[in-house]
Parts: structure tokens; C-alpha cells; sequence
């Protein structure tokens, strides 16, 4: 693998829950990230999944340094950036740029669509060869918008094209990691197809490392290189597109697998796995294994120890698994339907 | 079946035909910029027992439509034209009373989403019970019981208990499910489902289908299930209405129109998403361009300013000329391509995709 | 429940400490000396000195301002005046009665009034609110909206006089306004209090009809209406069972805002009227710089106004099950 740019080390993030008579003190803690361990190479996509509040956008951000970590490390270009400062942080700011899923709230209503995108270079002071002017009409022809458009509001736009500025402006200041968080969910499939393609576009011409930040499934397989599954703050398992997809090794990727619908009506039988209930709450996690409460492979150990993040034998290097009693490698015939009653 | 009373209501008698049969039915809003024709010429029909998939995507029609079906259009700034006809009562001339009687009881409706469907300031029983009081003139008591019971129907754990709780304090998944005891309560003959999973996680959207295609087997309920997703109609519907700025574009099977679509706007759904299976090496095909204002539709085949073959149909039908669906039953489509042609395109692309 | 109260009351105190430092601070700090107008118009240095430490005025303001917070829970002696017994607010440095005797006697009055006038607004404003929702872009609602407009821009002063003029004087139908104790006898603390607040409450009244109007076609436009609605509810008990408790909370939120101007409002009413209420000590204690006086009528007013929020609070919690006292 070439040089590794972004390392996420057993990164922990609470959100302190308050609450209490007379004076608020500290009762709790959302355990939005708890102990991810994530590397993501010079140029490339490692996509994350998971179900909502599982942890995807916490992580995003603090890979961003938009938000501290509680506890681990994160490593950018081998420089520890986890506490460091406003200042410190300024060279490395521009370097690493976000995408966020709402192209309606994540752009300021009352600035031009040029205004928007010159921002990031106005408050690093990058003053671009031709002006920002020229780079701005640049960006905006890159990501497929006309260039005459810099004086348009945002409301003009439709979502799509919406998004679309939101890609110019983290493209701005040539960013060596972009980090999506869910780009393209909130628009319709055949714009959400325009989006994608337009991404993996600029991450091939421009060799940009993305992580790629989704819960539709098809989408990320079709976007990343690596994957990683996310469930309740910590990573279950992480491998290369094929080993994820094609062997998956964790109870809940292979859930999450059978869960997804497919437009097809002929493909032969997947397995079908029917989890019950929903996640539970984040602010007390289950003991153990996170998934216990809903894995139909559970057993006394999993609430008592926390299964390690490993290299199952028989899997490919890079493919981790987190369970004491993993599934086989293939996705077929099996069938496992949970009574949601139960739960 | 239910008891409702249909005398009183003159000229609404019809032979046999279809369930619900929804006839040439348009709808424009009046609106501060102009009139928008949300729904225009759009005819489908629903046999008992079975589900109708209508997918589109955001804009093209679908929550109308079945709003329209239960009536639920401001008639102030709504103007609807067609015919909807549910067995032998015809919808849209029905009068207030009728309505009221019909909704909840007969013809039901789950919304997206579930938390700001609900009253969040009713109890959840409370919320399910009145609808059995008000249709069936059940006693507190009774409705009580009966909200219990669907409760546990839907598959909410300690239902006793869960029946006083309000919905801020049920998940996302377990606010569907109580929407759908709510719906199913009293046992209707048609549910509507506008986008019942789009809020929900995939392993509670697998639930959720799971759940009513149960429900479904049991109580034989007719399902309009209204999604922006084939893959969500693939699984749970036995035909498909595939609609394009206020218009089917082509319905079917579910079979016909995934294994063989021919509408150019569903080759374009399909091939703008990604497979589980698909190669990853090649790009996405998305159509191009965005959905039409509804403001001002274009003219012709709505869908003739993102559409690759107009030269291939002729762009003098295709620019000017509404094309309507054909044929008038089975599997058809709204394009001037013929047959031929659309298997050759459609065979071109299978091969340039694999 | 009940730690809820505990804490918010305990919030409250600490706020009205911090209220009335600040108002202590501002009040003893203005350049005019209270103590000259004990003095006499031949006023010896000396004797302005003794005044001045009789008053407690000689020492620095921290100490006034605790001793003054001292006496309100344990009472205090004054050299001037003598002894007074907790809750001391000090006397009057114009009548030399004390002030929280005064402010007792006045209260009722203001209470009446403020919370008679709450009753009309409330009840008045969101019923015509209702109405027009109800009637939206119908003749009943084009006037509920119109009048309210009119409403909105009158003025106490001029509509006070105005109606008693027309109802009191010249077609004699109500008394004149004046104070009844209601204990005394309820009908006639009822009929003479009528005028006061119909005028206090008119200019309130109108902008909750169209906060209600506003929020209730809002309300109407909701999912969860719309979910009642695909249920068979009827338009009535959409509108009466579901869309009502939705518009309340923001109305109520508003108003609880709205209760320091209704205050404000009561003064000027008891000032039009001549009633003998809180406003008109305070407008007295202006007039004659008595400090204590302004002082304590800040405070006790200061103390409604946070006391009526937390009721409005306790309200909210009722209305909306989300909310969660604790
Ligand atoms: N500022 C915050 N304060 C408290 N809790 C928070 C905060 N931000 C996030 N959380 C909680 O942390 C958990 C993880 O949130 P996060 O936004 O990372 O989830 P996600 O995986 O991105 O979900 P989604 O798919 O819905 O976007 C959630 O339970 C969330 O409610
Ligand atoms: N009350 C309304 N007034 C004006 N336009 C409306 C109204 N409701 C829907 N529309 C418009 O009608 C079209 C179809 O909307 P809808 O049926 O909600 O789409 P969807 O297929 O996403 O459910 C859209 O262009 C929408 O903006
Ligand atoms: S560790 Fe146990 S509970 Fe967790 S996924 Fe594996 S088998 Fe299931
Ligand atoms: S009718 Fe013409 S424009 Fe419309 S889909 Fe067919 S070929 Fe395209
Ligand atoms: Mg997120
Ligand atoms: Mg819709």
C-alpha cells in the first residue's frame, strides 16, 4: 500500500449526557466512537457503513478535526493532530475538506454560489495563479456546472447542482483527503448516479483519498476500494471491497447484506436474515460484543468479552472480523428470521 | 368486510371490474407561481390481495395520486379530474361524509415518516384506538384492547405496557410498526404505504417489508406501496407503475418491467443504480439532466429533454405528442420506440454493462 | 416532579439576587441624595452626616445591598424608623411606612388586575384565533384578522378614557372602575374591575388572534394532522382534538414572555383609572426617588414574573408530553 495519509487509533468520542438536581453534572455518555482503529492510503476510497447513530458522522468529523477526540489518536501524515490547535491545525486544514449530505442547509442561503466557493480560500489566504475569480469559474466547470453561474444563489439550484457546489467549494483548495458524509443520500437515483460518478471522477484525476461516508450499501461498494462495517461506535469488520462484499466473515455484515433490496427478480437465492428490534442506545451500550442483542449466534462469551478486531484464518490480509463465532465466507441459503417480539 | 353504507349516493353504480381503478386522473394545485399539474392522465388499476409497487422519483406524482384516493387535497387550491373508483363508489364525487366513513376504515394510509405522523401528544393506544372507535363505535375498553392487540400483531414487545407510551419514547422502526397497527385496525380492503421504509434503516426496512407482505398473506389487504426504490418494489410488489412527471411511464409486472423494461426512464433508474453484483469498474449510467418543473411541464413526451432516442422515434411525435401508455392492458409503455427497437437498445446496453 | 420545582425555584432565587444587586447598584448609585430631603430646607452638614448613617447610607454599597437582603429574611433595626420584622424591605422614604406593608396592600389589586386581564386575553384571543383558522379566508376570519389589526394600535391611554366615558358616564352601564376586595364581595370586585381589563387586554388580545390563527393553519398543515385526517377524523375534531394542543405551546411560550409588558400595561391601566395598585406606588416612588419603595416593587414585581414562568412551564410540560420535568 503507498503511504498511509489519514490513521484513526483506537479513537474514542463521548458526548457528555447531563442532567441532575440543583446543579447539572455529568450522568452519562453517548458513546458516539468507542476505540475505532482506520487507516485510509494517499489516493484512496475507503468507504464506511452502518446503521444510523452508529458512529459514521462522528467519525467523519473528527477525521476532520472538526470535533476532539476523547481519547486515541489521530495521525495525519504521521503528525499527531488529536489535541492540537487552531494554529497548529492551519496547514493541515486545507488538506483535508468535507462533503455533507444536505445540499439544502449545508450552503449559506444569502451567498453567491462564488462566495460560497471562494470561502475556503479567502480564510486560508490562497491566492490561486488568474485570481479566485478564474479558479472559482474553474471549480464550477469541473464539477459539471456552468461556469457563468458564479453570481446565482444556491436556492436557483436543484439539489443535485446543489451538491455539485458543495464539491467545488471542498475542491478548492486541493484537498488531499475529502471526507463525504452521505453525499449522496439525500437525492434521487438517477442524480445520485451523476454525484457518484462525478466523485469517483475527480478521485481518479486527481488522486484525492476519500472516506466515504454511506449507509446505502450498493453505493459504497460501488464507490470504495476498502470498507469498513460500523455498528455502535466501533468497527466490526474492515477489508478490501471483495472480501467484504463477496466473504463476509461478521453476523451483521451478513444482516446487513441480506437486508438490502435488490432490483432483480431472477438472481439466485441470497440468504435472508431477519434481525429483531433496532439498535439499542448508544448512552449504554451492551457488555461484550455490541452485537449480542441481536446476533442469533450469541453466547455467554460475547457478553462477557469483547471480541477483538483479527484476521480470521482463511481470510485475506487486511480483512479484520470482530466476533468469537464468525460466519462462514459465503452470502447464500442461509435463512435466519429473528422475532421482533423477542427483542 | 365492513359496513358502510352506499345509498344516498346517486349515479355511483358500476359493473364488475377491478378493486380500485383509478381513470385519466389529474390534479393541479393553484399556487402563488402558477398551476402545477402534478398528476396528469395517470390510469391504473388494483386487484384485491395484491400489491401495486408506484415508483418515481421526488416530484413525479406518487404521494399525490394517492392522496387523491382518500380525498385528502385542499379543494380550495386543488383541482382533480378523472375518475377513482373503488368497487362499485366512485371516489372523487363522493361527498364529506363518505369520505370520513371510508378513510381509516376501508382505505388506510402509512406516511414516511413516522415520527411526525403521529401526534406527539396523544398515547400511542390512544392514537390507534380512536380509529376503531370512530369506525367501528367500539367502547374505550374495547379500543384499548384492540390497540393492544394490533400491537402485538405488528410485533412490539410488551404491548401492555407499550400501548400508554407516547411516540417520542417508541424507535424509528417501532413508531412504523405502531403506524401500521394504526392503519391495519380496522381491518381495511386497500392500504396505501407512501414511502414507508425511506426513513428507516435497511435491517428495518427488511423488518417493515417483511411485516406487511405478512400481513398482507393474512388478511388478504390490497397494498399501494409508493417508493423511489426498485429494489424495495423488486421484493415486495407483484406489479409496477413507474411514474415520470405526473405520468406512468410503464407499468407490469414486477417481472416484466425489471427482467424486461422498456421505457427509456426505467432503463435509466435501473442502470443509475449501483448492484451488489454489478462491475465496479465501469461508471454509473444516470440520466441525465434533472426531473421537469411541474410548473411547466414539457411538452410532448415529458420525459424528451433527458431522453437519448428521440432522433431513433421521431422527434416531431416525441417533442410535440403526448404519448400515452400502450398497450391499454399488461405490460406497456409510454414511448413512441417500438418494440423492436426497445429490445435491441435494451439488449445493447445489458452487453455494454456486463 | 417535585425536584423539578425545587430546582427551578432555587434558579429563581439566584436570578432575583442577581436582579436585585443590579437594580441596588443602580438605584443607590443615582447622584441625588435621599437623605437631603430628610434634612429639612436648612440643613446642616452635620445633621445630613447623622441622616445619612440613620439611613444606613455611610457605608459602602455592598454592605447596604447585604444588609437590605439580610433584612428580607431576618428582619432588621433601623435607627430611623425602628424595627422591622422579615420579609423587611425597608421603609418608604417618603410616607416612612414600610415597604412591604405597602406592597402587600396594593398587591391584590395588580394581582387581580394582571391576572383578569391574562383570563380575557388568553381566552378571548384564542378563541377569535381559532375562529378565523377555522373560517381561514372567510368573512368571519377576514374581520377576526382586521379587528385585531385595529386593536393592536390602540393605546391605553386613549381607549381607557375613551370607554369609560361611554360606558361609565354617558350610558352608565358598568361602575366606575375601583377596588373590591374580593373577598368582600365578589360580584362587585367582578363589575368594577370589567372596564380595566377589557382595556388592558384589548391591545394584547389582538396579537393572540393572529399568533393563534397563525400557528393553528400552521398546525393544520402538519404530518400528524394529516395522518388524523387519513383516519376518518372529522375536520372538527382534527381541528378541535389534535391541532389545538400544537398551536398552544408556542402561544404558551410567547405569553409567558408577554407577562413583564402586561405588567408594564397593569401600571398604566391603575394609573388611567386611579386604582390603587403596585403601578401607582411605583410611579409615586419614581416621583419622589424613595428607593426602597422602587426597590422593593421591582423585586416583588421581578419575583411574579419569574414565579407566573414557571407555572407557565408546569403548563407546557401538561400540554405537551415531550416535554419532561426533570
Ligand atoms: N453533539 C452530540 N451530543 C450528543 N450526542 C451526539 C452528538 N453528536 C452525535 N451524537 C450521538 O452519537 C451517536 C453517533 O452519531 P453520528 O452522527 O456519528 O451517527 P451516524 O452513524 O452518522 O448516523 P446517521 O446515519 O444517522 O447519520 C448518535 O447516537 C448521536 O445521537
Ligand atoms: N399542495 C401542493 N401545492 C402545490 N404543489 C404541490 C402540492 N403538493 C404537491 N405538489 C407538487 O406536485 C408534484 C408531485 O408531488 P408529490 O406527489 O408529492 O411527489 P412524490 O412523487 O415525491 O410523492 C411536485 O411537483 C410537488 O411540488
Ligand atoms: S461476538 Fe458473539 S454476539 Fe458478537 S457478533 Fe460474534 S457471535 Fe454475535
Ligand atoms: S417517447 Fe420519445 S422522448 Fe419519450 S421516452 Fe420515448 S423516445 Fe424518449
Ligand atoms: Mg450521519
Ligand atoms: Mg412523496
Amino acid at each position: 500500500m503507498n503511504e498511509t495519509l489519514l490513521e484513526l487509533k483506537e479513537l474514542v468520542k463521548h458526548f457528555p449526557v447531563r442532567g441532575g438536581t440543583l446543579i447539572k453534572r455529568q450522568v452519562g455518555a453517548v458513546h458516539a466512537v468507542d476505540g475505532v482503529d482506520l487507516t485510509v492510503g494517499a489516493g484512496e476510497t475507503v468507504g464506511l457503513v452502518g446503521e444510523s447513530g452508529c458512529g459514521k458522522s462522528t467519525t467523519g468529523r473528527l477525521a476532520a478535526r472538526l470535533l476532539e477526540p476523547t481519547s486515541g489518536k489521530i495521525l495525519y501524515r504521521g503528525q499527531d493532530i488529536s489535541h492540537s490547535s487552531r494554529k497548529r491545525l492551519k496547514p493541515i486544514r486545507p488538506e483535508i475538506q468535507m462533503i455533507f449530505q444536505d445540499p439544502y442547509s449545508s450552503l449559506n442561503p444569502r451567498q453567491t454560489v462564488g462566495t460560497i466557493i471562494r470561502g475556503p480560500m479567502e480564510v486560508n489566504d490562497i491566492n490561486p495563479s488568474g485570481g479566485r475569480k478564474k479558479r472559482v469559474q474553474e471549480l464550477l466547470e469541473i464539477v459539471g456546472l456552468n461556469p457563468e453561474h458564479f453570481n446565482r444563489f444556491p436556492h436557483e439550484f436543484s439539489g443535485g447542482q446543489r451538491q455539485r457546489i458543495g464539491i467545488a467549494r471542498a475542491l478548492a483548495l486541493d484537498p488531499k483527503l475529502i471526507i463525504a458524509d452521505e453525499p449522496v443520500s439525500a437525492l434521487d437515483v438517477s442524480i445520485q448516479a451523476q454525484v457518484v460518478n462525478l466523485l469517483q471522477e475527480l478521485q481518479r484525476d486527481l488522486g484525492i483519498a476519500f472516506l466515504f461516508i454511506a449507509h446505502d450499501l450498493a453505493v459504497v461498494r460501488h464507490f470504495s476500494q476498502r470498507v469498513a462495517v460500523m455498528y455502535l461506535g466501533k468497527i466490526v469488520e474492515i477489508g478490501d471491497r471483495q472480501s467484504i462484499y463477496e466473504r463476509p466473515r461478521h453476523p451483521y455484515t451478513h444482516a446487513l447484506l441480506s437486508a438490502v433490496p435488490e432490483p432483480d427478480v431472477s438472481s439466485e437465492p441470497r440468504e435472508r436474515i431477519r434481525l429483531a428490534g433496532d439498535v439499542p442506545s448508544p448512552i449504554n451500550p451492551p457488555s461484550g460484543c455490541r452485537f449480542r442483542t441481536r446476533c442469533w449466534k450469541a453466547q455467554d462469551k460475547c457478553a462477557t468479552e469483547v471480541p477483538p478486531l483479527v484476521r480470521l484464518s482463511g481470510n485475506r490480509e487486511g480483512h479484520l472480523t470482530a466476533c468469537h463465532f464468525p460466519e462462514a465466507p459465503t452470502t447464500q441459503g442461509e435463512d435466519v428470521v429473528l422475532d421482533p417480539a423477542l427483542a | 368486510m365492513t359496513t358502510v353504507s352506499w345509498s344516498g349516493e346517486p349515479g355511483t353504480s358500476r359493473g364488475p371490474g377491478p378493486f380500485l381503478s383509478v381513470r385519466d386522473l389529474s390534479v393541479e394545485f393553484s399556487t402563488e407561481d402558477g398551476i402545477v399539474h402534478a398528476v396528469d392522465g395517470l390510469s391504473f388499476d388494483l386487484e384485491k390481495g395484491t400489491t401495486l409497487g408506484i415508483v418515481g422519483e421526488s416530484g413525479s406524482g406518487k404521494s399525490v395520486t394517492n392522496l387523491a384516493i382518500l380525498g385528502l387535497h385542499d379543494p380550495a387550491h386543488t383541482k382533480i379530474g378523472g375518475e377513482i373508483w373503488l368497487e362499485d363508489q366512485e371516489l372523487i364525487s363522493a361527498g364529506r361524509g363518505t369520505m370520513e366513513k371510508l378513510r381509516g376504515n376501508r382505505v388506510a394510509m402509512i406516511f414516511q415518516d413516522p415520527l411526525t405522523a403521529l401526534s406527539p401528544f396523544h398515547t400511542i393506544g390512544r392514537q390507534i384506538g380512536e380509529v376503531y372507535r370512530k369506525h367501528k363505535g367500539a367502547s374505550k375498553k374495547e379500543a384499548r384492547d384492540r390497540a393492544i392487540e394490533m400491537l402485538r400483531r405488528v410485533g412490539i414487545p410488551q404491548p401492555e405496557t407499550r400501548v400508554d407510551h407516547y411516540p417520542h419514547e417508541f424507535s424509528g422502526g417501532m413508531r412504523q410498526r405502531a403506524m401500521i397497527a394504526m392503519a391495519l385496525v380496522c381491518d381495511p380492503d386497500l392500504l396505501i404505504a407512501d414511502e414507508p421504509t425511506t426513513a428507516l434503516d435497511v435491517t428495518v426496512q427488511a423488518q417493515i417489508l417483511d411485516l406487511l407482505k405478512e400481513l398482507q398473506q393474512q388478511f388478504g389487504t390490497a397494498i399501494i406501496l409508493i417508493t423511489h426504490d426498485l429494489g424495495v418494489v423488486a421484493g415486495t410488489a407483484d406489479n409496477v407503475l413507474v411514474m415520470y412527471a405526473g405520468r406512468a411511464a410503464e407499468r407490469g409486472t414486477v417481472r416484466e418491467v425489471l427482467r424486461e423494461p422498456r421505457h427509456p426512464y426505467t432503463w435509466g433508474l435501473l442502470s443509475s443504480m449501483p448492484r451488489l453484483n454489478s462491475s465496479v469498474d465501469v461508471p454509473l449510467r444516470p440520466v441525465r439532466g434533472t426531473p421537469p418543473s411541474m410548473l411547466n411541464p414539457p411538452s410532448g413526451c415529458p420525459f424528451h429533454p433527458r431522453c437519448d432516442y428521440p432522433k431513433l422515434a421521431g422527434p416531431e411525435l416525441c417533442f410535440n405528442q403526448r404519448p400515452s401508455i400502450s398497450p391499454e392492458t399488461g405490460h406497456g409503455d409510454a414511448c413512441y420506440l417500438t418494440l423492436e427497437q426497445k429490445r435491441e437498445l435494451r439488449t445493447a446496453k445489458t452487453e455494454d454493462r456486463a | 416532579m417535585t425536584s423539578y420545582l425545587v430546582r427551578r425555584v432555587a434558579g429563581a432565587l439566584v436570578i432575583l439576587m442577581i436582579i436585585s444587586a443590579i437594580t441596588f447598584y443602580l438605584f443607590y448609585a443615582v447622584p441625588r441624595d435621599p437623605a437631603r430631603a430628610f434634612c429639612g430646607k436648612i440643613c446642616q452638614p452635620e445633621t445630613l452626616a447623622l441622616i445619612r448613617h440613620n439611613l444606613g447610607m455611610d457605608e459602602p454599597l455592598f454592605v447596604q445591598y447585604w444588609h437590605w437582603l439580610v433584612g428580607i429574611f431576618a428582619g432588621r433595626e433601623f435607627v430611623q424608623f425602628g424595627s422591622c420584622p422579615a420579609p423587611c424591605l425597608g421603609y418608604s422614604f417618603a410616607t416612612q411606612e414600610p415597604v412591604f406593608s405597602a406592597i402587600v396592600d396594593r398587591f391584590p389589586v395588580t394581582v387581580s388586575l394582571t391576572l383578569g386581564a391574562s383570563v380575557v386575553i388568553l381566552a378571548f384571543g384564542i378563541l377569535t384565533g381559532m375562529i378565523a383558522a377555522w373560517k381561514v379566508g372567510q368573512p368571519l376570519d377576514k374581520i377576526a384578522s382586521s379587528s385585531s389589526v385595529i386593536g393592536a394600535s390602540l393605546q391605553i391611554y386613549f381607549v381607557g378614557p375613551l370607554l369609560a366615558f361611554y360606558l361609565v358616564d354617558t350610558m352608565q352601564l358598568i361602575p366606575r372602575p375601583s377596588y373590591v376586595p374580593i373577598t368582600e364581595n365578589p360580584l362587585d370586585w367582578f363589575t368594577h374591575l370589567m372596564l380595566p381589563w377589557v382595556v388592558l387586554s384589548i391591545i394584547f388580545t389582538a396579537n393572540y388572534t393572529r399568533m393563534t390563527r397563525s400557528q393553528m393553519v400552521e398546525q393544520l398543515a402538519e404530518d400528524y394532522v394529516r395522518t388524523a385526517r387519513a383516519k376518518g377524523m372529522s375536520s372538527r375534531s382534527v381541528f378541535f382534538r389534535f391541532a389545538w394542543r400544537g398551536a398552544m405551546i408556542p402561544i404558551l411560550t410567547i405569553f409567558g414572555v408577554d407577562l413583564a409588558t402586561l405588567l408594564g400595561g397593569a401600571i398604566i391601566t391603575e394609573q388611567t383609572f386611579s386604582l390603587h395598585g403596585i403601578g401607582e406606588l411605583a410611579v409615586r416612588a419614581v416621583q419622589n426617588t424613595d428607593l426602597p419603595m422602587l426597590l422593593g416593587v421591582t423585586i416583588v414585581g421581578a419575583a411574579a414574573i419569574v414565579l407566573l414562568n414557571i407555572v407557565v412551564d408546569v403548563l407546557y410540560a401538561f400540554i405537551d408530553p415531550r416535554v419532561r420535568l426533570s
